[in-house]
Parts: C-alpha cells; sequence; structure tokens
C-alpha cells in the first residue's frame, strides 16, 4: 500500500511546486496533471483496497522519523498563524493556536508509547472520503484553472497571487488524505489544523478589508475546535494512556467511563468544522471567497471533515447524552438556517445557508447513531458533496458571464445561459426533488428519528424539510422564467476545462440518482456492518421500482411532450396584464401612461426571517443549549 | 393482482368521481349562494369542451410543466392505492406540485407569477401537517405502508384525532379553498386574476383540471385511510366520513373571505403544532 503515503505527500510536493512556478502556463499544465494524478491514484488505492477483499486495512509503519515532522510542522504552522495574527493585531487568537500545539507536543514526547501502534486505518467509511476528496477535488482543481483566469481577469484589483492559491488547495487536498486515513489521534489533530489553516489563508486571499475579517472569524472559530479537539486528546492520552481513534470508539461503545468526555469533546469540536450554530458565521464570511475554495473547503470536502469524524464517533454515541447534544444542535441548525436561507438572494449565500443547514441535518444523524441514521447520514454526504460543488461551480461560472450571483438576475437564466442553467437545475433537483437520493435519505432520517423516539427532531425535520424546498422550488423557479431582462446580449464565456468539470458533476448526480439502491447493497451496507456489525433494512420495499418509473416521467415525459407539442398548431399571445401590455411581454403602460419594465421578484421576508433577525438569538439560544448539555456530559462522565 | 386491480380502478374512475365531486361542489356551493348552479356533470362538459378549443398560449413550455404534473400526480394516487409507502406517497406529491409551479412560472406573467409564488407558499404551510401526518399512521400502525395500514385491525382516528384535524385543515389550502385560496381564486374579478392558472388555456387548462380531479380522489383517500380497517364495514364509515369532509371544505370556502397569505402560514404551522404535535407527543409518549 505504497499509494497511501503517496497520496498524502504528493499533494504536498505540488504545492512546493505550484509555490515556486510563476509561469501561468507550465502552472496550470503541472495543476492538471497532478488532479489527473490524484484521481488516479484514488482509484488506485480504491482497486487495491476491493481486491484485497474490502476489508478493514490497519497499517504500520516505522514512523518515528514522520512523528517527527509533523511534530516540526505543527510548530512552524503554529508559527505562521501566530505571525498572521500579530501582524493583523488579532493577538488573542494566536492562544487558540499556541495552547493545542503545546498540548500535543506535550503528548508527544512525555504522553503514553504505544507499541506498534496503527497509523492507518482503511475501511469503507475512509475509502468512502478518499473518493469525495480525490474526485472531486481533482475536478475542482481542473476548474479552478480556467475560473481563476477568469477571476483575475475581472477584478483586476485583486494582486495575482494564483501560485499561492494553488499552494494551498494542494496543501489543503494532502491534508484531507492525511486527516481520513489516520487512526492516530495525534496525526488527525495535526491534519485538522492545517485544513483549518488552508481555509483561512483561502478566504483572506483577496486580502479585502471583509476578507480579512471573514477569515480571522472562520480562524477562531476552527481554532477554537481545534482547541477542544486538542483538550479531548490530552485527557484521552493521560486517562487511558491510548492514542488510536478506534481504540477509543470501542471503549465508548462499551460505556467505559474513561471515553465519555474525549468523545464529547471531539465532537464538539467537529461540531465547529462542519460549521454548526452557534460556529454557522464563519462559513457565511467564508464566502467571500473565490468560488472553487468554496466549494473544494467550505462545502464539498473540508466541512465534510466534521461529519466524517461524527459518524466515526457514531456508535460510541449512540443512545449518550453526548449523542443526544449532537443531535439537537444538528436539527436545530438543519431547522432554523433552512428558514434563514429562504431570506437570501445572494446565490452564493443561499449555497452557504443551505450547506449549514444539510451538514445540520447529518450531524443530526450521527447523533442519532443508529444505522438507520448513519445510512441516511452517508447518502446525505455523498449527494450534497456532489451536488453542492456542481453548484458552486456552477454559480461561480455564472457570475463570470452575468457579473451578478443574485438569484434575482437569474430571471431566465435557462434562454440566456442555457447550459449553465441546465447543469443549476440538476444540482438544485438533486438537492431535493424525487427521484434523487437526497429525498429518500430524507425519508429514512425522518424514520429512524421517529423509531428512536426523538421527537424534537421528528419536528425539526418536518418543518425544516418545508422551508428547504422552498427556497430551492423559488430559485429553480427564476431560472425556467422566461426572461424579463432586456439588456443586451450576455455571452457565455465559459471556460471548457470549467465544463468539463461540471458535466462530469452532473453525469455523477444523474448516475447516483438510478444506481443508488445498488450502491446502497454493495458500498453502504458493509459500511454500517464494519462499523454496528449488523445493518438494518432501511431501503423501503418497492423502491427501485418507483424510482425507475419516476426518473422515467421526470426525464422522458417531457421530451415526449415536446415532440408531440412541436407538430401541434398553437396561437401565441401575450401574457395577461389587464389589457395594458406594450407589443410584448417585459414592458407595461403605467398609471402616468408611461412604459414600464416588468420586473418580477421572488419572495424573501428578509425583515422577518433575515439573518440579522435571526442569527443572533439562534446563536445564543445554542450557546446555552452546547453550556448546559456539555455540563450535564461532563457531569455524568466525570471519572 | 389485487394490488393492480386497484391501481387500475383508481386510474380509471379518479377523474370519474373527482369529476362528480366537483359537479357537486358547484351545485352545493350555488344552492348555498341561493342560485340554481350548473349541472352535477357540468365539469366534464367544460373539459370536454377546453379539449376542441384552439390552442392559445403565452408559452410553450408550460406544456413541459403541466404534462409531469400530470403524470406525478396521477403515479402519486397509483403508489396510494396500490398500497405503498404514505411518506414516499407525498413526496412525490410535493415534486408534482413543483412542476405545477413550474408550469405557472415559465410565462413571467405577473398574475402566475404572484399564484406561483404563493402556492409555494401553500405548500411550505401545508408539508408540516402532511409529513407529521404520515408520523401519525407510523406510530398508529408501525407502518408507513397504506396496504398494512388499511388492513390493520385499529381504527386510527381514535388515535389520532389530532392528525385529522390538522389534515382536514391543510386540506382546505392543498384544495385551494377559500379562506386559503390565495393562489388561485373562482372569480376572475379580483386583484389574483385566475393566479396561478391565468395564463393556462385551452388543453393545459383542461390537464391541469383533470390532474386536480385525480389529486382530489388521493387526498380523500387519505381521508378515508383514517377509518378504513379490516372491517369491511369501516370502507362505508370511510365513504361518510369523506362526504362529511368535503361538505365541510365547501362550507368553509363558501362562508369565508380570503386570507393574507402571512396569517395564512402563521395560523397553519401554530395549528399544525397544536394538533398533530401535541397528538404525536401523547402517541410517542404512550409507546
Amino acid at each position: 500500500m505504497t499509494v497511501i503515503p503517496f497520496l498524502i505527500l504528493f499533494p504536498f510536493i505540488v504545492a512546493v511546486l505550484m509555490y515556486c512556478i510563476r509561469v501561468n502556463k507550465v502552472r496550470n499544465a503541472i495543476a492538471y496533471i497532478s488532479a489527473v494524478i490524484l484521481m488516479g491514484g484514488v482509484l488506485w488505492l480504491t482497486a487495491q483496497w476491493l481486491m484485497q477483499g474490502a476489508q478493514v486495512i490497519t497499517l504500520t509503519y516505522p514512523t518515528e522519523l514522520a512523528d517527527h515532522a509533523i511534530l516540526a510542522a505543527e510548530i512552524v504552522l503554529m508559527c505562521v498563524v501566530t505571525f498572521l495574527c500579530f501582524k493583523y493585531k488579532k493577538y488573542w487568537i494566536s492562544i487558540l493556536s499556541i495552547v493545542p500545539t503545546l498540548m500535543m507536543v506535550y503528548v508527544e514526547l512525555y504522553g503514553p508509547k504505544v507499541e506498534g501502534m496503527t497509523k492507518i486505518y482503511i475501511d469503507h467509511l475512509s475509502i468512502l472520503m478518499c473518493l469525495i476528496v480525490g474526485i472531486i477535488g481533482g475536478l475542482i482543481v481542473i476548474y479552478a484553472v480556467g475560473y481563476m483566469h477568469g477571476y483575475h481577469h475581472h477584478h483586476t484589483g485583486i494582486p495575482d497571487r494564483r501560485y499561492y492559491f494553488f499552494m494551498l488547495l494542494f496543501l489543503f487536498l494532502g491534508a484531507m488524505f492525511g486527516f481520513v486515513l489516520s487512526e492516530s489521534l495525534l496525526w488527525i489533530d495535526f491534519f485538522w489544523e492545517l485544513t483549518s489553516v488552508c481555509s483561512f489563508l483561502l478566504i483572506g486571499y483577496t486580502k479585502e478589508t471583509a476578507a480579512i475579517t471573514n477569515s480571522f472569524r472562520a480562524l477562531w472559530m476552527n481554532l477554537f475546535g481545534g482547541t477542544i479537539l486538542a483538550i479531548g486528546i490530552f485527557y484521552y492520552a493521560f486517562t487511558d494512556g491510548n492514542l488510536a481513534l478506534h481504540h477509543l470508539i470501542k471503549e465508548g461503545v462499551l460505556h467505559n467511563a474513561y471515553a465519555v468526555i474525549p468523545i464529547a469533546f471531539i465532537a464538539f469540536a467537529a461540531l465547529t468544522k462542519a460549521a454548526q450554530l452557534p460556529f454557522a458565521t464563519w462559513l457565511i464570511g467564508a464566502m467571500v471567497a473565490p468560488t472553487p475554495s468554496s466549494a473544494l473547503l467550505h462545502s464539498a470536502t473540508m466541512v465534510k471533515a466534521g461529519i466524517y469524524v461524527l459518524f466515526r464517533l457514531a456508535p460510541a454515541m449512540k443512545g449518550t447524552s453526548t449523542g443526544t447534544m449532537i443531535a439537537f444542535i444538528g436539527g436545530f441548525t438543519f431547522f432554523v438556517t433552512s428558514v434563514m436561507a429562504i431570506a437570501q438572494s445572494d446565490g452564493k449565500k443561499v449555497l452557504a445557508f443551505s450547506t449549514i443547514s444539510n451538514l445540520g441535518l447529518m450531524v443530526a444523524c450521527a447523533g442519532m447513531g443508529r444505522p438507520e441514521t448513519i445510512w441516511a447520514g452517508v447518502f446525505l454526504m455523498i449527494f450534497h458533496a456532489i451536488s453542492k460543488s456542481l453548484l458552486f461551480q456552477d454559480v461561480g461560472a455564472t457570475e463570470n458571464c452575468l457579473h451578478s450571483r443574485d438569484v434575482e438576475d437569474m430571471h431566465g437564466l435557462l434562454y440566456i445561459l442555457p447550459r449553465l442553467a441546465m447543469f443549476m437545475f440538476i444540482g438544485i433537483a438533486g438537492m431535493f426533488l424525487a427521484p434523487f437520493g437526497m429525498l429518500i435519505a430524507k425519508w429514512s432520517a425522518f424514520k429512524a428519528s421517529v423509531d428512536s423516539g426523538n421527537i424534537i427532531m421528528v419536528f425539526f425535520i418536518a418543518f425544516g424539510s418545508a422551508t428547504t424546498s422552498f427556497y430551492w422550488t423559488k430559485w429553480m423557479g427564476k431560472l425556467v422564467s422566461h426572461t424579463h431582462l432586456t439588456e443586451a446580449k450576455i455571452k457565455d464565456i465559459t471556460k471548457k476545462n470549467e465544463l468539463i468539470s461540471l458535466g462530469i458533476h452532473a453525469f455523477m448526480m444523474v448516475a447516483l440518482c438510478a444506481l443508488f439502491p445498488i450502491l446502497s447493497r454493495i458500498y453502504v451496507d458493509p459500511l454500517l456492518n464494519e462499523m454496528y456489525g449488523h445493518t438494518g433494512q432501511v431501503l423501503p420495499e418497492g423502491l427501485l421500482y418507483l424510482l425507475v418509473v419516476i426518473i422515467l416521467i421526470v426525464f422522458l415525459v417531457p421530451f415526449f411532450a415536446y415532440h408531440y407539442s412541436r407538430k401541434q398548431q398553437y396561437n401565441r399571445k401575450l401574457s395577461y396584464m389587464n389589457g395594458v401590455n406594450v407589443g410584448d411581454n417585459k414592458k407595461f403602460v403605467d398609471s402616468f401612461g408611461e412604459e414600464k419594465n416588468l420586473w418580477l421578484s421572488n419572495y424573501y421576508f428578509y425583515k422577518l426571517i433575515g439573518q440579522r433577525k435571526l442569527m443572533v438569538p439562534a446563536q445564543v439560544f445554542s450557546v446555552a443549549a452546547l453550556i448546559i448539555m456539555m455540563i450535564i456530559v461532563i457531569g455524568g462522565g466525570a471519572v | 393482482m389485487n394490488m393492480i386491480l386497484r391501481v387500475v380502478l383508481y386510474i380509471v374512475l379518479a377523474p370519474i368521481i373527482g369529476g362528480l365531486l366537483e359537479g357537486i361542489d358547484r351545485k352545493i356551493s350555488a344552492r348555498m349562494q341561493r342560485r340554481v348552479g350548473p349541472p352535477i356533470l357540468q365539469p366534464f362538459y367544460d373539459v370536454k369542451k377546453l379539449f376542441k378549443k384552439q390552442v392559445i398560449i403565452v408559452s410553450r413550455s408550460q406544456t413541459f410543466g403541466l404534462i409531469p404534473y400530470f403524470f406525478l400526480m396521477v403515479l402519486t394516487g397509483a403508489m396510494f392505492f396500490a398500497g405503498m409507502d404514505i411518506l414516499m406517497c407525498f413526496f412525490v406529491m410535493s415534486t408534482a406540485a413543483t412542476a405545477l409551479y413550474f408550469a405557472a412560472m415559465v410565462t413571467s406573467s405577473p398574475y402566475a407569477t404572484i399564484g406561483a409564488n404563493r402556492e409555494l407558499i401553500q405548500m411550505m404551510a401545508y408539508e408540516p401537517a402532511v409529513l407529521l401526518t404520515c408520523v401519525g399512521f407510523y406510530l398508529a400502525e408501525g407502518t408507513f405502508n397504506v396496504s398494512e395500514i388499511a388492513a390493520s385491525d385499529r381504527t386510527d382516528i381514535l388515535f389520532m384525532p389530532g392528525f385529522f384535524v390538522a389534515f382536514v385543515f391543510i386540506l382546505t389550502i392543498k384544495m385551494r379553498k377559500s379562506p386559503f385560496d390565495t393562489s388561485t381564486s373562482h372569480h376572475m374579478h379580483q386583484e389574483l386574476v385566475k393566479g396561478l392558472t391565468t395564463e393556462m388555456g385551452a388543453r393545459n387548462l383542461a390537464i391541469f383540471q383533470v390532474t386536480e380531479w385525480y389529486e382530489n380522489v388521493f387526498l380523500m383517500g387519505v381521508v378515508g385511510l383514517y377509518l378504513v380497517n379490516s372491517n369491511p364495514m369501516s370502507i362505508i364509515w370511510a365513504i361518510i366520513c369523506i362526504m362529511a369532509v368535503y361538505f365541510l371544505e365547501i362550507l368553509i370556502d363558501n362562508t369565508s373571505a380570503r386570507m393574507k397569505w402571512q396569517d395564512m402560514m402563521k395560523i397553519t404551522w401554530i395549528f399544525t403544532l397544536f394538533t398533530a404535535g401535541v397528538n404525536l407527543l401523547v402517541l410517542m409518549l404512550v409507546k
């Protein structure tokens, strides 16, 4: 399995190359090749793992050198963060970096020395994460090459530091691979901090005031999570004398008193990474970053790191007060942020809120910790990763053409930029409509929360899915409406590589929608088997046939309808405007007898349920809930 | 075999029953307003005529919304009467409703757009009650499966009166009856014109009409499900209950004025919480 160190180290090497090469064409070529190599590497790893029977594989390397290297890198990371904090006069944030780093150094030097400890752990869940990171990450890198070219073409005020941007992207990919494959909590902590710092630097890429403010907000929230994680690891190392993640989970499943507090702390830390309330604001602020980094870090992969940790801990959280806390925060976030998403008209903001909201549902699934909820959570994760990545890239490409990413300006996008609108349509449909798996996953989560008697979750899901449908549907409605914009023609300047990435995403989306009952049987059921030793019968009977029928209706019926209607004779008329149209559907005569452009807009209710109105109360409430529940957990788990 | 028969019966009979229900609706409404009213078969004459009329359209793509709307709604009812998962039925129904929303939005006509937007708000208002109803059946019977719910010995309404009330409440929204007819109206001379259906004409309007019949039969089927149990006599009770509910909807329709959508939203959610929510709590605690 030499491919594993390769997957972790190769991106780091490429990152150095990206930084050193200042000739755009050469760097772009290397970025392309490296992205393809990474995707190949992930597939190779998956193939090898499948060939060995898709079993759990643990690897133990003589890793003294690696341990020292990671320790050194961790200290370097701390110095970088501290330097930047001082440079921008945010002194206190540096404490959040120094303290956990020192704790980890202490554990490394004086903590338990476990002989022959497993360093790498490969199972269904980590392979799934690798596939998401590798394939989607690789595609986003390909997209980013084209996008960043256009970005600097339009934003001439921003210094062109693409070498730096691509360095961070690759650095991040390496960190993600390390994170999902590591078994040692010390390694996990390091890669965790590395993804936080990458995210921070990418948000601040443009160096504008808003970018810097938001990047520091993201930094402190993530570092705060990192500190909590470090405390959890520290406690675990010195009470239990071990550093292996799976050992901790095993003890948690057995309700060993040692395990309660570390699990609660690690789960708490995961909440910050998954941008749950009260920490949700960092992800919304992160939208100032260029689109590829929003897609890669803040939607498709990095935030999934938090979910990954929670899924790992799920068997140990089932039925505990930690599980209750996580499920409650997740459900609450799912509902409240989906309400706030209604009030947003900025496309990227809608995506940000919906990301937080969906993550909330996944977090809640992990918190309930039953096989059925994890089944739902895994599917939510897969579908969300693909369709969000698609949507972010598409909104980015649309913005490059329209010079706006406001949903209101996308009125009639289907007629202005048909290709991009189609991709957007598929992406949004994937988030909530019937033939797509997201809905089945929601069905399963709903059923499981009834089964586990979690009444609050039932309410959160019932009301939250109503609001979720609302904000997605009204966006889709904007896309299909006949255009009322009368401005000059808009040219589709989307680059070929952007389209390749979008096309592959859309294809994966549709293919998964058809294949997912099979995927459930051959992949997700074994995954649950590994975690729980058994699988719950999750898929409703007859679903497969139902899916085929719905797919036929949704995709084929309009096709035949089109052919049928082409032959039909029809009489085309203007739309009804009380007889005051001015020759077309775009203008009317107002009460002063003057021509006026027709402007149609969606409902947003921003005064009623806007971010300004709801965010602070929601944060206060969730902080209070978290504090109370943490006290209960610690009080109940103190040894 | 039985299942296929039920589905075929639904597909064949639903438009007839739905049309008759509408005819009765119009007749009773007329009598409540001291008019003679049209013959009971009038809805069928209307649809027949609509199919024959010259096709006048604003946007050709409207058909792409309406045809999936029709098929998905038929599928919803077919799934229900085939005895499949009730939650899935409602998921497919909400996809159908989305297709209808597109059919109205696609024209970019001001009145159709207002109607469509309000339809969307109506969907948001009734969806929690619908989902909670499904949960209610699940708690009362231990399954989402319609055929198992219908074949059990229990009479569900005894266990879930709160859910029933909530469902009848949102039925008014779903059937676009006053006071919740915010998305379309029976009378053209109002601020809404015809809302959602303003730009639908001839064949398209006929498709919309027939789909509504299918939808109403499905919804009435859900009402009946509250009463049906393994005893064949219960079917008669279910039919009586359906007729009572339908009459109640007509009565509400004729005695109330249109409400603002803001109020509709608030009232519906609060009402859902207090009826279905409390019922849910009780059922879960008893369990």
